[in-house]
């Protein structure tokens, strides 16, 4: 008898909090050299007293190795991510975290290596990253690369700030920032972040931006255009060569979000459709994984005069010693301490070693065939439509919309989402882009096969026929999950909200309301 | 194109598969799905990255392996070096749970129901750190020390909506370059703080006739970068509240085993570098930006980043969620509090997995270790004719010590010894260059210290 997917079942543990099961006294852990203390403390002669020091310990619950291992595998077993089936989440990229990564990244050589050690001490691992600042500008069609920036949302920063600067310098006022109404919010907000006023770009009916209501609003004030192309639609903007010389001819400058990179790497380049930045997400488009959240790592790349702007230390050669350059005449200065997140950066380095540049354009194909393929397998289901221009292929990603499915139905996207979990699948990207109603955004990565994908848009099918026939039934879910639905209006109410266990004995006890 | 096998983790990608999805699709070649690509972008050929052709994974390892043997790994003494990076214990079970694939490989929780462990071990992580600093509200996570405490001034600006913010004139060099970069749009002002020569501590005196209706904000770092602990912390608040500013901490985590918490003297914003807390060294990053809020409504409104809380589901039982998201870019776009979203869940969850080991009682005696150790070093270096430490005050694992010449040639004889030594001063500062920034921790044994004291007493006679 072969097990079905529909019996599917995540772990339900009622795993108790750290603190109901832990006790201070308790520890996991043999500190090292303990035999030394009574000696030290005789050497030095004096120990810690003074108004600064506390006389309690910290009240934090310990436990044992062994219980520590169990309560956190158990904490494991009720979350899910790419090793245990498909994330299809758009413009997330949730592609498959090659394991012999995680055994290279763990070497000594790496993991025991101090941010500021001699150089002269790090030439092996200077050099990788070397490479893969060359690589990565290559394949963005960039002069130069820095590897400091610890996330994408950190690059547009970047990339907002140097913008800023560059106008400055130049003498020229420019307060406003273009960013079309499809794209990723982290745009509007680095660009307000910098201080820049946010322009909203509306999306035509192609899908595309709205050229009539860019030349429309681009002026002497225009600081830059915040892009993806292709845009979070999965469509690409035919019309870039266009958009960029509008920007260029206003003075103004283009920065390219590079979280919708994956279906293009390889085959067209941002630099040569006309962008003067670019960010790349390690964690996205070159397989380092997301871990829940983060770490991340981003890059961001520069050309002809930006580069004096890029974030400092960069990497460079110098009769084959390679070296961090710290100069810096026009450079906005540092996004974090030291060098960058150099654990994903080298998972980076080993994905594009591994695949090489035709390795790479493989990907990007395949990612886009993966897409379209979906797209063949959904497009005439009951319930879903693809909005604007379903003529056109998609490339890393496709949004579909089920508002026919609310409007016949009541079962929304939201509810669809969570039906999808019951079946072992993770949900899409919901309720973006803004600009589609009831919006699923899904985005298979190369990683997945034919098979999940056929089983993916079989079961979307499947949760709209029951929308049709048992409704309630279909806003019940999820059923199979380590909780029922969550209730967010109770997680968020100003009586409620209880952001750490702290909080929870405070209102346990009546000292908040 | 394509090939009969397929490449590196792309499964489909065969000739085979390949011609069964073009053939559902209705199109014979994939340069079909490029069509609206305009023809003079697409590149002639595939760019030249890597190595030239595909490596299995036995090649790469042999591949990495040649850039590998150029680095020097010191374990045996572990370095000598800090700058707010030190080396610590980091327990296997603390690596192990972080490379669980159902934390490894999810992404931010944003389906609840089918990530509760990864949200409870988040909420764990700001209880625990809650209880750590002594303030209610953590969220999880900024990048790293450095951004944790950019974000806390442009918080600080926000909630003021003033624009000058008081920092130490010795603040962490690198810290304060990066703050700058952070605030460059905002037309803030920082105004330093002078230190005392002799005790290293910021000066309460200039630090009252510098604050005013405009300050925003009252930065210290608790101990400062140059290792000194500060004593007049609660007069610095009380100051800081007077004017309407807000105070803002840095602490180090381990250091709270022996000192007061932040929150316990006045502090509105705790902030810090998590990478003691099982992150390990790895060149400077992954790192964990800590930021902890005190419990007010203001406050917590316009704090940056992603916040677990506890709930229910619909059959009433113990549920984690998102909160307080209306804060977040995805949803509040340029009104956002900040534009971070990826931020370093999984280093988060190695601090919650690092705390449960330790535990009150083993933080407080790994704390007691660390002082110890460092003390020992201060001693026996003042035995042999280094001024250690140099500054009159209680200090934590970094300290500084003074030599009778230049740190940078000592250093480099330190290195022929296998010894990885201190932080030279004259990186920041050109007229520090006699002295050096130590950091000792609980892997430093006793035999290790005493290596380095024979190995600088033997240089500094030459």
């Amino acid at each position: 008898m072969s097990a079905s997917k529909k019996e599917w079942r995540q772990a339900r543990w009622s795993e108790p909090l750290v603190y109901e099961i832990g006790d201070p006294q308790k520890t996991g852990v043999i500190l090292p050299y303990l035999d030394e203390l009574p000696k030290l403390a005789e050497r030095v002669g004096a120990r810690p007293q003074g108004k600064v020091f506390r006389e309690d310990t910290p009240d934090l619950p310990g436990l044992s190795e062994v219980e520590t291992a169990r309560h956190f595998n158990r904490l494991a077993q009720m979350s899910y991510g790419v090793d245990v089936g498909p994330v299809p989440l758009g413009s997330c990229t949730m592609k498959y975290n090659p394991k012999i990564f995680e055994e290279i990244v763990r070497d000594p050589r790496i993991k025991f290596l101090h941010p500021l050690q001699d150089e002269d001490t790090v030439q092996g691992l200077l050099e990788m990253l070397y490479l893969l600042e060359r690589w990565l500008a290559e394949l963005t069609g960039m002069d130069r690369c820095s590897l400091q920036v610890p996330a994408g949302a950190a690059g547009e920063l970047a990339g907002a700030l140097m913008i800023k600067k560059y106008h400055a310098d130049h003498g020229e006022e420019r307060d406003e920032m273009l960013v079309p109404d499809s794209a990723h919010g982290t745009n509007p907000a680095s660009a307000a972040m910098a201080g820049f006023k946010v322009v909203r770009i509306p999306t035509s009916s192609r899908g595309t931006i709205d050229l009539d209501a860019l030349i429309s609003v681009v002026g002497p004030r225009t600081a830059g255009l915040m892009l993806t192309n292709p845009s979070t639609l999965g469509i690409f903007e035919d019309k870039i060569l266009e958009v960029a010389k509008y920007i260029h001819d206003s003075g103004g400058l283009l920065y390219y979000d590079g979280a919708n990179l994956n279906g293009i790497m390889g085959i067209v380049r941002p630099g040569d459709m006309g962008f003067d930045i670019v960010h790349l997400n390690i964690h996205k488009t070159f397989a380092a994984p997301h871990g829940g959240g983060g770490p991340g790592a981003g890059v961001v790349c520069a050309k002809g005069d930006l580069v004096d702007y890029l974030p400092r230390p960069l990497i460079e050669r110098d009769d084959n010693r390679y070296f961090w350059n710290y100069s810096c005449d026009k450079c906005i200065g540092s996004m974090r301490i030291f060098y960058g997140n150099i654990v994903p950066l080298i998972k980076g380095f080993l994905y594009i070693a591994s695949l090489g540049g035709k390795g790479l354009r493989e990907v990007a194909i395949q990612s886009v065939i993966n897409t379209n393929y979906f797209i063949t397998l959904i497009k005439n289901a009951k319930g879903y439509e693809l909005p604007y221009d379903p003529s056109k292929p998609r490339k890393h990603e496709v949004v579909i919309s089920a508002k026919p499915l609310l409007n016949e139905t009541g079962v929304s996207a939201g509810d669809v989402a969570k039906a999808l979990l019951d079946h072992g699948l993770h949900a899409p990207t919901m309720y973006f882009p803004l600009i589609v109603d009831e919006a699923l955004m899904i985005e298979f990565t190369e990683s997945e096969p034919l098979e999940t994908i056929e089983e993916y848009a079989n079961t979307l099918k499947k949760i709209a026929e029951q929308a049709y026939t048992n409704p309630g039934k279909v806003k019940e879910a999820p059923t199979s999950t380590s909780v029922r639905r969550v209730d967010d209006v109770y997680a968020n109410h100003p009586k409620t909200v209880t952001p750490t266990y702290r909080v929870y004995l405070k209102r346990l006890r009546g000292e908040i309301k | 194109m394509g090939s009969s096998r397929p490449i590196h983790w792309a499964p489909s990608s065969s000739d085979r598969d390949r011609s069964r999805a073009l053939s559902v699709m209705g199109i014979s070649d994939v340069f079909e799905l490029y069509r609206d690509v305009p023809h003079n972008l697409i590149l002639d050929e595939p760019p030249r990255v890597g190595f030239g052709k595909i490596l299995s994974e036995w090649e790469l390892r042999l591949t990495v392996e040649k850039f590998l043997s150029k680095n020097t790994v010191y374990i045996d003494p572990p370095p000598f070096l800090g700058g707010g990076w030190c080396p610590h214990l980091v327990p296997a079970l603390v690596d192990y749970i972080i490379s669980r694939p159902e934390f490894l490989t999810a992404y931010t929780p944003y389906q609840a129901e089918i990530n509760q462990g990864l949200m409870q071990a988040l909420f764990e992580y700001q209880s625990l750190i809650a209880d750590l600093v002594e303030l209610d509200v953590v969220n999880a996570s900024m990048y790293d020390g450095s951004t944790a405490v950019a974000e806390a001034f442009l918080m600080a600006l926000r909630v003021t909506k003033r624009r000058k913010i008081l920092v130490p004139e010795h603040m962490h060099p690198e810290y304060r370059r990066v703050v700058e970069t952070w605030l460059y749009g905002k037309n803030a002002l920082l105004v330093p703080v002078k230190y005392d020569e002799h005790t290293g501590r910021v000066s309460l005196d200039d630090l009252e006739s510098k604050i005013d209706n405009e300050t925003a904000a009252v930065y210290v770092e608790n101990p400062s970068f140059l290792g000194s602990i500060e004593e007049d912390v609660e007069a610095m608040a009380d100051a800081a509240h007077k004017k309407g500013a807000l105070f803002i901490v840095k602490f180090e985590p381990i250091s709270l085993g022996l000192l007061k918490p932040p929150g316990r003297y006045g502090a509105d914003i705790a902030v810090a570098e998590g990478q003691p807390l099982g992150s390990g060294l790895n060149y400077g990053g992954p790192g964990l930006g800590i930021f902890a809020v005190r419990w007010d409504r203001k406050l917590v409104r316009q704090m940056p980043g992603r916040i677990i809380g506890l709930t229910r589901d619909a059959e009433g039982r113990r549920a984690f969620a998102m909160i307080l998201q209306t804060r977040e870019q995805h949803i509040r776009r340029e009104k956002a509090t900040s534009n971070i979203t990826t931020n370093e869940a999984l280093m988060a969850v190695a601090a919650a997995v690092y705390l449960t080991l330790l535990g009150g009682r083993g933080l407080r005696d790994l704390a007691q270790s660390i002082w110890l150790r460092s003390h020992y070093l201060a001693k026996r270096l003042s035995e042999v004719g280094v001024k250690a430490p140099v500054f009159e005050s209680e200090f934590f694992k970094e300290f500084t010590a003074r030599f009778p010449k230049q740190y940078k040639a000592i250093h480099v004889e330190l290195k022929k010894r296998g010894i990885l030594g201190g932080l030279s001063l004259d990186r920041y500062w050109p007229e520090k260059s006699n002295e050096c920034l130590f950091c000792v921790t609980e892997l430093h044994s006793m035999k290790h210290i005493d290596k380095l004291v024979e190995a600088i007493s033997e240089v500094i006679k030459q």
